[in-house]
Order: C-alpha cells, then sequence, then structure tokens
C-alpha cells in the first residue's frame, strides 16, 4: 500500500460488506433512501453532501459528490457555494467555541 | 485509445440481441456549413471562424427541391451558424412553406452581429422555432465551454428575443435552448434541469424559454480532442458504455431523420456526418436521393452512438 487513500478504493466500498453483510445491507439501503427525490431534489441532497464531504474532509466523498453534483446540474457557483457554507459552519463552531474560553478565562482572571 | 474501441457499439447491439434499423423518416436536418463565429470546445464538428465549408445556393436548391418531393413534418437547420452562411434568408424562405416546423439552431452570438439584425423578422414572419445554445447560467463554465465574452451577448440576445416575443406565453414564437455538460460527465435529468433553468433565468435576468434539452457531450470532433488531452477519453468512454441502455433504441432521433451536410451529401445524423460516416455506407448526393431512406434498413453506427444511448438517451 503505497498510500491510505487511493482513488481505485472506492470502487471497492461494497466489500465492506464481507464479514458483516447484513449491517452493509442496512447501511446500503437507507444511504439509497436518504438520497431519493423527496421533500429535497436529488440535486439539492447532491450539494449538502459535497459541503459534508469538506466538512469531514473525505475524498472519496469529494470525488463522489462533485461528479453527482455535475450530472445533476448544479453549476460550479452552487457547489463552490455549498463548500463556503460547510466551511462557515465548520469556522463557525471553532469561533463559537471562543465564548467557552472567555467564560473560562474570565472566571479565573481579576 | 480511440482505434481499440471501434465498432464496439455495433458489437454491443449483437450482444444485447437488438438492432437499430430505420422508420418512417419525418425529419430533414440540414446542416448548412462549419462556418462559426464561436469555436466551443464540446463540438462535435469542429465548427469554427476558420472554417469555409459552408452550402452554396446551388446546394441549396438542391434540398430545397428534395424538401418539396417529401414533406418533412420537421426542418431543422443546423451548423456551425447559420445565420453566417450567405444565402441562408433564401433557404429559409423557401423551405417554411415544406414543413410545418422549421427550426433553426442559433448560437445567440451569430444573430447578434450588426448585419444579422434582419434575420429575426424572417424568423418571426416564418414561425421559425429557435433553438438556443446555452449550456450553463455559471459565467465560467460558459466561457470554458463557448470562449470568454460569450455570456453577456447571449444574454441580450435572448432578452430581445423574449422582447419580440420569443419564448412567451401564448406568441406563438417557440425558443427553446440547448445544454450540454460543461466536461466529461453525463448530463443531467432534462425536466429536473429545464426547472432549474427556468427558475435561474427568470431570478437572475428575467428572461424566458419554453423548453430546455440536455445533451450528451459526443466523443467527436473537438471534444474528443480535449477528452484525449485532459486524458479523460478513456473514463468518458467507459461512463458511457456502462450507461448503455437498450430502451433508448427505439426513440433515437436517427431512426426518422435525414441529415444532409453542407456539400449536399447524405447521412443518418449529423454526428455520422462528424464521423464521416455516411448514409447507408456509402457517399449518396441530396440530388441523387428521390425519396426517403427505406424503412426497416440498418444504421450506420459508430463508437460516438454510446453517447445517445447512455441513460434515458438522446431522442
Amino acid at each position: 500500500m503505497s498510500d491510505y487513500y487511493e482513488r481505485e478504493d472506492l470502487k471497492k466500498f461494497a466489500d465492506i460488506g464481507k464479514d458483516a453483510p447484513e449491517l452493509a445491507h442496512k447501511f446500503f439501503d437507507y444511504y439509497a433512501a436518504v438520497f431519493a427525490e423527496g421533500e429535497l431534489s436529488a440535486r439539492e441532497k447532491a450539494l449538502i453532501a459535497l459541503g459534508v464531504a469538506h466538512a469531514v474532509q473525505c475524498p472519496y466523498c469529494i470525488e463522489a459528490y462533485t461528479t453527482s453534483c455535475l450530472e445533476k446540474g448544479s453549476n460550479l457557483g452552487e457547489m463552490t457555494e455549498a463548500v463556503h457554507v460547510a466551511n462557515a459552519i465548520r469556522g463557525g463552531a471553532s469561533l463559537v467555541h471562543g465564548v467557552q474560553m472567555r467564560k473560562l478565562a474570565e472566571k479565573v482572571s481579576l | 485509445m480511440k482505434d481499440t474501441l471501434h465498432n464496439s457499439f455495433e458489437l454491443r447491439l449483437t450482444r444485447e440481441g437488438v438492432s437499430l434499423k430505420r422508420d418512417q423518416a419525418h425529419t430533414l436536418q440540414i446542416n448548412t456549413g462549419l462556418l462559426c463565429d464561436l469555436k466551443c470546445r464540446h463540438c462535435h464538428l469542429s465548427a469554427g471562424p476558420g472554417r469555409k465549408e459552408v452550402m452554396s445556393l446551388q446546394t441549396m436548391e438542391q434540398v430545397i427541391a428534395y424538401a418539396k418531393r417529401n414533406r418533412f413534418a420537421t426542418i431543422d437547420i443546423t451548423g456551425g451558424a447559420p445565420e453566417l452562411v450567405p444565402h441562408i434568408e433564401h433557404l429559409i424562405g423557401n423551405l417554411a412553406p415544406s414543413t410545418d416546423r422549421l427550426m433553426l439552431r442559433t448560437n445567440l452570438t451569430a444573430l447578434s452581429q450588426p448585419d444579422k439584425t434582419h434575420l429575426l423578422e424572417l424568423f418571426r414572419e416564418h414561425r421559425v422555432i429557435l433553438i438556443a445554445s446555452f449550456p450553463s447560467t455559471n459565467e465560467g463554465q460558459l466561457a470554458a465551454q463557448r470562449g470568454d465574452g460569450v455570456m453577456d451577448p447571449s444574454l441580450k440576445m435572448l432578452q430581445k428575443l423574449n422582447d419580440v416575443g420569443y419564448g412567451i406565453e401564448g406568441s406563438g414564437l417557440e425558443l427553446d435552448l440547448v445544454a450540454n455538460p460543461s466536461g466529461a460527465f453525463m448530463p443531467t435529468d432534462q425536466e429536473a434541469a429545464e426547472r432549474k433553468f427556468k427558475h435561474d433565468l427568470a431570478r437572475k435576468w428575467n428572461l424566458h424559454f419554453n423548453s430546455l434539452f440536455i445533451f450528451a457531450n459526443m466523443p467527436l470532433g473537438r471534444f474528443a480532442d480535449w477528452l484525449e488531452q485532459s486524458e479523460n477519453f478513456d473514463a468518458y468512454m467507459e461512463k458511457l458504455h456502462s450507461g448503455f441502455n437498450s430502451c433508448t433504441l427505439d426513440g433515437l432521433m436517427c431512426r426518422t431523420l435525414v441529415s444532409v451536410a453542407w456539400d449536399g451529401n447524405l447521412y443518418d445524423c449529423d454526428f455520422n456526418q462528424a464521423a464521416h460516416i455516411p448514409l447507408g455506407g456509402k457517399p449518396t448526393h441530396i440530388s441523387e436521393f428521390e425519396g426517403l431512406p427505406e424503412r426497416g434498413t440498418a444504421i450506420a453506427v459508430g463508437e460516438h452512438c454510446f453517447a445517445c444511448t447512455a441513460g434515458s438517451g438522446f431522442t
């Protein structure tokens, strides 16, 4: 193994069911249901997935949902904005904890 | 890699136990030439400003005579940019009485040229259905596909078309848009894309149109060159192969189409023109062709045909 992340590995995702097939089936059925057209369109769900993929920094998910977004008709502007949404929430989550820092610091400070 | 995959479409048909045969032809598609003001990177014909191949007046007369002999429900004028072809007014004026639906493909920018303003009035007069290329509502992606500075004149021309009634409900003037994916990926679902384009164009620019058609990019011409250069060719062909859907065969346009090139030679479709695969497998000129291609005869196919049969297909 030359790298932890190899592009071709995504195609082997189904192998995860080899020693726990029931759990894998439940997961993949659920996954398919989540991404089916519902109150949100499949295109909107792919954009959310793209944002989350960046938040969790999964290279497989980033590739899969970049392609999915393009093939579902999203343009690069929308996709870039989705990544900014993920970034804003990630950055905001860090920053808002600054309130804890300030609270704790104030408690022990004169 | 292109050669190793040659003829695999025919093999696939055989393996699936299906065939691609002609039905009654009802559409005449006329390619008026490869001259274009744009040099789109997805163009299967490699059309552009430097191209000299345009339909002569003599060939136009032969096409007009053929259309009179065989009344087609639809006549579809394409290019290149038909607006730039000398005597295009003559072709349009003489074809209009021979069909119920006369369509013309426009890239919007050629129609914007100062000496082409009279064409808009001609289109209105003959109720020509305009099929306009507008592949993306994103300026960067549109520029990547069609060239820098194309968005602004395209939007202005769409506005002008709306102003004279094109694309406006109840006007009787039909304006449809055509979008291709801006790269080596599959096209989106047409209905969903139409809803989104209508919403985006109205919201961003207060522009309107009737229908949107989404087509897969053909692995031919300039697009094939780009696929090779960018090392996307194999992956793209794999996508097209894996998306093969035999249910699309019945609705393929080549079954009901006669395609005539700028020089008068006949093909099963515009893509076969680009691939140089003549109608019936041998070169035939429109001046020597009296009627319609016979029903039940085989359609010439090539590797590019996978682009018409992937997913929900290209009708």
